[in-house]
């Protein structure tokens, strides 16, 4: 009842460098975003592959050559970890992202991530075909 | 019918003797079939008539009641005793101002609501004597779910985005200018589109999810955010690179 | 103290209030409008109604056919020239609502759907799944944002009308933020305060129904109407009070004793009906008052099921199927599943009736205006009265609507026809006055009587006394409860003296209106000395429309009981006559 004011809000201040431990799923999104790193630098590694790739056969040859290395063949592993998990989350929030839905009923969550799957597949086989794997 | 004591921690703030909140533990007899709110009203009448905080329906329908439970957003309505053990720590919502207590000032989200124009704005006006609109089963339902959103908040306190940037016009907004744009009866989307399709608006969306995993209305804000950027960036195409495609 | 001025000021942001609010906006862009509610408007407790809003637009149904329904589920009580705007009303008000882009559940050619509702001849109630009310009050809450001239003072709490020269010009209201006091000063006052059910224990009611627009209008010599009649809805979780809608019933849901015996045959309401196939007017779709007060002859006969949260009946509605019940009634079952742990897909829901609505009210006539000059009301804190002795369901939702906007016209018109200008010197000494009453309670100190205490022994003189059924004795040991809880109340001390958002002075200041609002209703109950609607007394089983075919009116005082005086019902067309419910079969 006063007529002075009283009010004095008080603001939390959220951690700017640590609120992703507050909860799992924080962890879970931050793993997620983490895995663009990996991603990124296996981007990189094709194009200095496209680069070495014009500069000649030898260089070329001596790329590869590099690629077998030990820690080479660890850096793949672990970028198709990742790869793979950010696939794997992404695909399975495509139902979120691109509802469907046909006559009144909205086509289940599973269908439209397994369709993700699908054609990942195809195109994952497609490219191995012209890459002569087969 | 069985009552056992529950510890309660519960933040208190008051702005005219605290510099900074603190908590306060209580010891509480209450049913077992009882949600944190009961637990909270006890304590209010029988234990500290001073302890605030806000409620009305008790059936998850006002949205008045959102806290932080055990650190997570809740409606303290639907937080049951049974589901929690040892100490159950009660805090205002996270990511708002704490007015008092369990009271947060909820401004921003207010204003940032009526940004988004959360209203019909018909496709074509027609006076009530011609009686209603026909929306098939099928239109009302794509939009039906986003309409069940009850303003309480939990998606603003879950979302990191809004806690770190509190300028991002967060999940519950943005659904509802989504609700509107996909009402078969809307017109209003471009007027909408200036709020929603910005960096404030959509495009500070990470897609953390976080949102929708809370939700106790199970209204998915994260699809809604996830439409609204795939439609905006159809939008984006169509005018920069097909200019003689008309929106 | 700051003053506020505008052209008009509601009290209220349920339903009625922003209906009211957008009437005034759309009428007169150049009218201010203040919008004033304790919560926030989404928080009102329109939010909780379920099953849907009557209005007739069926090609089979017909505006006669509403009327009779109305009058007669009213017990005759009903004034019948305001059913007759309110039915006429009724069907434009939904269409607007669903302009406004309200979700209506809809037929299969994009048409509204309708669903049957106790009482009804017709199915015309108009829903959205059995979030009626949430959804309707979301639309208007959401469309009053459109208009620039509505201005919303969110969490302020009106504590005083101000009343000079003969009429409403303003309130005092407490913003509960900063706990300072605001001087509205208003040429027209609508208050949407809603009803008064906190002042029972077992209550579908929201914590925020505790009749304060009532009691200020009351305390300012305003009459409340009927207040007697207090609607107990049937079928409410026994726990916790949560209303499972009527809808139930109308979608196909059976009542059951202990026996399995559909006992509502047994009270006028049959013969039974085959199950799943719901007639209207009959059994299950009877009246809520029949309904309720079946249960509790049942209940005497000890043929209820006894639980842990006492007796109930059971409410069946396993053969809908699992379909069916999450298209038309999720809420049902998920507030079953969570809050008493029965689903009723697989098993039958024990309920047992619980106070709903109050049918009396802020004495009003047809244009929603009060007998003070400036002051109008509407929604449930009003009497208008289309509801008479009982409400049927689906009817006061679309009650908001109607004369919501008709109180924003009407104070428009009010306002319009240039009353001259207020006295300020006069109304900021009287607003000075409604802060020291405040201000007193707020300081008081040697208090020796607990806010939670009075609250608590008001509520159970209220479910012990005034319920289904009442008595002469009840009745009056209720009236002299309720005047020495008004008395001891003047003995309460706050334990927060604090400013900024102080609950206890708010709940302190909520029980004193309950507490008025509790003696109009035990007082007009008790000189009502017939049985009629929801009102039913054992000592005085008969309708009497020789006494009493007229409303009574409860007059304040300050430190007494209420004067009741009473007034003719209006009939223009319908005689009073037998509410009959017995289906087709007759």
């Amino acid at each position: 009842m006063g007529e002075k004011m009283s009010r004095k809000p008080y603001v939390r201040e959220v951690p700017k460098y640590s609120w992703f431990f507050r909860r799992p799923r924080y962890m879970r999104y931050m793993a997620r975003e983490v895995t663009c790193i990996f991603i990124g630098a296996y981007t990189l590694l094709l194009l200095v592959g496209v680069m070495r790739l014009s500069q000649g056969q030898a260089e070329y040859e001596a790329f590869l050559a590099a690629l077998r290395s030990p820690v080479s063949v660890v850096f793949h592993l672990l970028a198709l970890g990742f790869s793979v998990y950010n696939t794997a989350t992404w695909f399975n929030v495509t139902p979120k992202a691109l509802p469907v839905q046909i006559g009144e009923e909205f086509l289940p969550g599973g269908v439209i991530t397994g369709a993700h799957y699908l054609g990942w597949a195809v195109l994952s086989l497609a490219v191995l075909l012209m890459a002569g794997v087969f | 019918m069985s009552e056992r004591v529950y510890q309660l921690e519960v933040l208190r703030y008051h702005p005219e003797t605290d510099s900074e909140p603190h908590f306060q533990r209580y010891s509480v007899s209450c049913e077992e079939e009882w949600v944190v709110l009961d637990a909270l009203n006890r304590i209010k009448e029988t234990i500290d008539p001073t302890l605030s905080y806000r409620w009305s329906c008790h059936m998850a329908v006002c949205g008045s009641c959102g806290m932080m439970i055990n650190g997570e957003p809740m409606l303290a309505c639907k937080s049951f005793l049974r589901d929690y053990q040892g100490v159950i720590r009660v805090e205002p919502l996270a990511h708002f101002p704490i007015e008092r207590d369990l009271v947060t000032v909820i401004d921003d989200f207010m204003d940032k609501f009526k940004r988004v124009k959360p209203y019909l704005i018909p496709k074509h006006e027609k006076p009530v004597s011609e009686g209603e609109y026909l929306q098939s089963p099928a239109q009302l339902k794509k939009f039906k779910q986003y309409t069940m959103c009850i303003n309480c908040m939990l998606c603003y306190a879950a979302c990191p985005e809004y806690g770190l940037i509190p300028k991002f016009l967060g999940p519950a907004a943005i659904s509802m200018a989504h609700r509107y744009n996909q009402d078969s009866r809307d017109g209003g989307r471009d007027e909408r589109q200036e709020e929603i399709a910005t960096t404030e608006g959509v495009w500070e969306c990470s897609f953390v999810g976080a949102c929708s995993e809370v939700c106790p209305e199970h209204v998915d804000p994260a699809s809604a955010l996830q439409q609204v950027k795939i439609k905006s960036t159809v939008d984006w195409y169509k005018e920069h690179l097909m200019p003689w495609v008309k929106k | 103290m700051e003053t506020i001025k505008t052209d008009v000021a509601i009290i209220g942001a349920g339903g009625a209030g922003l209906r009211a609010a957008i009437a005034l906006a759309e009428a007169d862009p150049k009218l201010s409008v203040a919008l004033i509610s304790k919560v926030y408007p989404m928080r009102s407790h329109t939010c909780a109604a379920e099953g849907g809003a009557a209005g007739v637009i069926k090609p089979d149904d017909s505006m006669d056919y509403h009327f009779n329904d109305t009058v007669g589920g009213g017990d005759w009580l009903s004034d019948q020239d305001a059913v007759e705007y309110f039915i006429q009303e009724a069907p434009k008000e939904l269409t607007q609502l669903e302009h406004w882009g309200c979700p209506w559940s809809r037929e299969a050619n994009g048409s509204v759907a309708v669903r049957p509702f106790g009482g009804m001849k017709k199915q015309r109630t108009w829903f959205a799944a059995d979030k009626s009310g949430f959804h309707i009050l979301h639309t208007l809450f959401q469309t009053s944002l459109r208009f620039p001239s509505i201005q919303r003072f969110d969490e302020y709490y009106a504590t005083d009308l101000i009343v000079d020269d003969g009429r409403c010009q303003g309130f005092t209201a407490i913003e509960m933020r900063s706990g300072q006091m605001k001087h509205f000063q208003a040429g027209a006052v609508i208050i949407a305060g809603g009803g008064a059910g906190r002042m029972f224990p077992f209550t579908t009611n929201g914590a925020v129904k505790t009749g304060d627009g009532m009691a200020l209008a009351y305390r300012a010599g305003v009459p409340l109407k009927d207040m007697e009649f207090v609607q107990y809805h049937p079928t409410g979780l026994p726990n916790t009070g949560t209303l499972l809608t009527e809808a139930c019933r109308g979608e196909g849901g059976i009542l059951v004793n202990k026996n399995g015996r559909r006992f509502l045959q047994d009270y006028g309401m049959g013969p039974e009906t085959p199950v799943g196939k719901p007639q209207l007017k009959t059994m299950e779709l009877g009246p809520r008052d029949r309904v309720s007060q079946a249960f509790w002859q049942e209940q005497k006969k000890g043929n209820m099921v006894s639980t842990k949260w006492g007796d109930c009946m059971m409410l069946d509605l396993r053969h809908l199927g699992e379909k069916k019940i999450d298209e038309r009634l999720p809420l049902v079952r998920d507030v079953s599943v969570s809050y008493l742990g029965v689903d009723p897909v697989t098993d039958p829901v024990p309920v047992r009736p619980v106070v709903h609505y109050m049918m009396g009210g802020i004495h009003t006539d047809i244009r929603a205006a009060t007998p003070l000059p400036g002051l109008f009301a509407a929604g449930e804190c009003a009497c208008v009265s289309i509801n008479g002795a009982n409400r049927l369901g689906s009817n006061s939702l679309t009650e908001l609507l109607v004369f919501g906007r008709r109180a924003g016209l009407s104070a428009a018109e009010y306002v319009r026809s240039g009353a001259s200008a207020g006295n300020d010197a006069a109304l900021a000494g009287k607003a000075a006055a409604a802060q020291a009453r405040i201000r007193a309670l707020f300081e008081k100190t040697g208090g020796r009587e607990s806010l939670a205490g009075l609250r608590k022994e008001m509520m159970t003189t209220m479910e012990d006394n005034a319920g289904i059924y009442r008595t002469e004795g009840e009745l009056l040991a209720a009236c002299a409860k309720l005047a020495d809880l008004r008395r001891r109340y003047a003995d309460i001390e706050l334990n927060d003296k604090t400013n900024v958002y102080n609950t206890d002075l708010l709940q302190a200041l909520e029980l004193g209106s309950m507490l008025d609002c509790a003696e109009a209703v035990t007082v007009s109950a008790l000189e009502r000395r017939e049985s009629r609607g929801a009102h039913q007394r054992l000592d005085f089983v008969e309708r009497d429309d020789k006494k009493f075919l007229r409303h009574s009116l409860a007059y304040y005082h300050p430190s007494g009981p209420p004067r009741i005086d009473y007034r003719d019902v209006v009939i223009t067309k319908s005689q009073p006559g037998v509410r009959d419910y017995s289906g087709d079969h007759k």
